[in-house]
């Protein structure tokens, strides 16, 4: 296995504010990273320091073995998509596809051109008419025919619709799996790129609280429900991530179970119902579901 | 897919139940991991572990530059090691529930073999 990027004590601050505390991890090559995590929990940042876009206050970065700052020999392996990416007044679609060859060695045309016409992207509009989710396309175009060896995407559905959401999703498996590379994403749409990421990091007010394989993430947490007395005697000395209640009814989210566990839960009469990633993440970082979708 | 389990030991078990219902005879190629995952919209890697566990219990056996391709006596092996699980994994919680709701075994038994005569197969 190789490491890509590894990070060490990364700290980033902002006057009194700091966005990133303290962060260590390692990123592999050719896996799907998902970064995940709140607004304002630190994903931008970590991934413009990654890029070399901004300066760390602490720690050390090292990215295909040097730091990105200012070293073109790691920076033209990289292809950073922000999610609201600036260009120069007056360019329309078709200039972003042909300077990107200037930036990105590995630059496919054709493969640009199938996924412009697949998006259905206006060539000729200039990009300050487009709309937000046109907007977002160019992004994804770029990222994905770029072909960089680490490619960082920010928020890249924003404005999307379902359809070339679906459409990024599958084109990125297909030709990530075809040309193996390394590609971070962040989202709030837990749920719907959960089954696309091999490895997961969340990120919370500036610290990594999770870095796991995303299989060991799936089943780590259940959710017991049935009658209070029942779901309390079980839960019993164990850690209770999350605790709901109406009545005499109550639900309790706990760590993994094991096959022996979860027959006894079954057998005291309670249901087990599955936590999916985007409630785990929920949990962990205490926030509300709703707060989360709808970010 | 289930949301507790780990997703390559389902993608396993959707492999096992295609060799057991015939769909994937002995001999024949199975799809790439990469057409797995393209297919079920998965990360490659997680596919190809799934994949794996087959390849490593001697389900499905690998020819180079080729693909992957179900193993000679594949089917039997997962019929005998199913039945071996039958009985816990069916027979067991159907028990359990019976005696919850009061269904003596006799019923029980009753209730098996008309639906045996009203779904012919």
């Amino acid at each position: 296995m190789t490491t890509v990027a590894t990070v060490t004590g990364l700290t980033k601050r902002y006057g009194p504010v700091t966005a990133v505390d303290d962060v260590s991890f390692r990123i592999e090559e050719n896996r799907i990273y998902g970064l995940l995590g709140r607004n304002g929990a630190g994903k931008t940042t970590l991934m413009s320091l990654l890029t070399g876009q901004e300066f760390a206050s602490d720690g050390r970065i090292e990215v295909f073995g040097a730091s990105p700052v200012e070293h073109a020999g790691v920076l033209e392996r990289i292809s950073f998509i922000r999610e609201s990416q600036r260009y120069p007044e007056d360019f329309q679609v078709r200039h972003v596809l042909r300077s990107a060859p200037w930036f990105f060695s590995r630059w496919d045309e054709d493969y640009a051109a199938r996924l412009v016409e697949a998006f259905r992207l206006p060539v000729k509009r200039r990009i300050k008419k487009l709309s937000r989710g046109q907007l977002s396309a160019v992004g994804v175009v770029v990222g994905l025919a770029s072909r960089a060896p680490l490619t960082f995407f920010d928020e890249p559905y924003l404005g999307l619709d379902a359809v070339a959401r679906q459409l990024f999703y599958d084109e990125l498996l297909s030709d990530v799996a075809e040309r193996p590379r390394t590609v971070v994403l962040s989202t709030h749409l837990i749920d719907e790129v959960s089954k696309l990421l091999e490895h997961v990091l969340v990120i919370d007010q500036g610290r990594i609280i999770v870095d796991s394989d995303a299989e060991e993430l799936r089943g780590s947490a259940t959710t017991v429900a049935g009658a209070r007395s029942a779901v309390d005697a079980f839960v019993a000395g164990r850690e209770v991530l999350h605790r709901d209640g109406l009545g005499g009814l109550a639900t309790a989210t706990v760590g993994r179970l094991g096959e022996e566990e979860r027959a006894a839960a079954r057998a005291a009469g309670l249901e087990l119902a599955p936590v999916s990633l985007q409630q785990l993440i929920v949990r962990l970082t205490n926030t509300s579901e709703k707060e989360f979708q709808l970010s | 897919m289930d949301e507790d389990r780990p997703i390559f030991l389902q993608i396993a078990e959707q492999i096992e139940n295609d060799i057991i219902s015939g769909a994937l005879p002995e001999e024949t190629q199975v799809p790439s991991t990469n057409e797995l995952a393209a297919f079920l919209r998965i990360n490659p890697a997680t596919a190809g572990k799934g994949v794996n566990l087959l390849v490593d219990a001697g389900i499905l056996y690998k020819r180079r530059g080729i693909g992957m391709f179900v193993a000679p006596g594949a089917r039997e092996r997962l019929v005998a090691a199913r039945r071996e699980r039958f009985r816990d994994q069916f027979v067991a919680p159907l028990l359990a529930e019976a005696a919850k709701l009061g269904i003596p075994a006799s019923q029980l038994a009753d209730m098996i073999r008309t639906d045996q005569k009203e779904t012919p197969r």
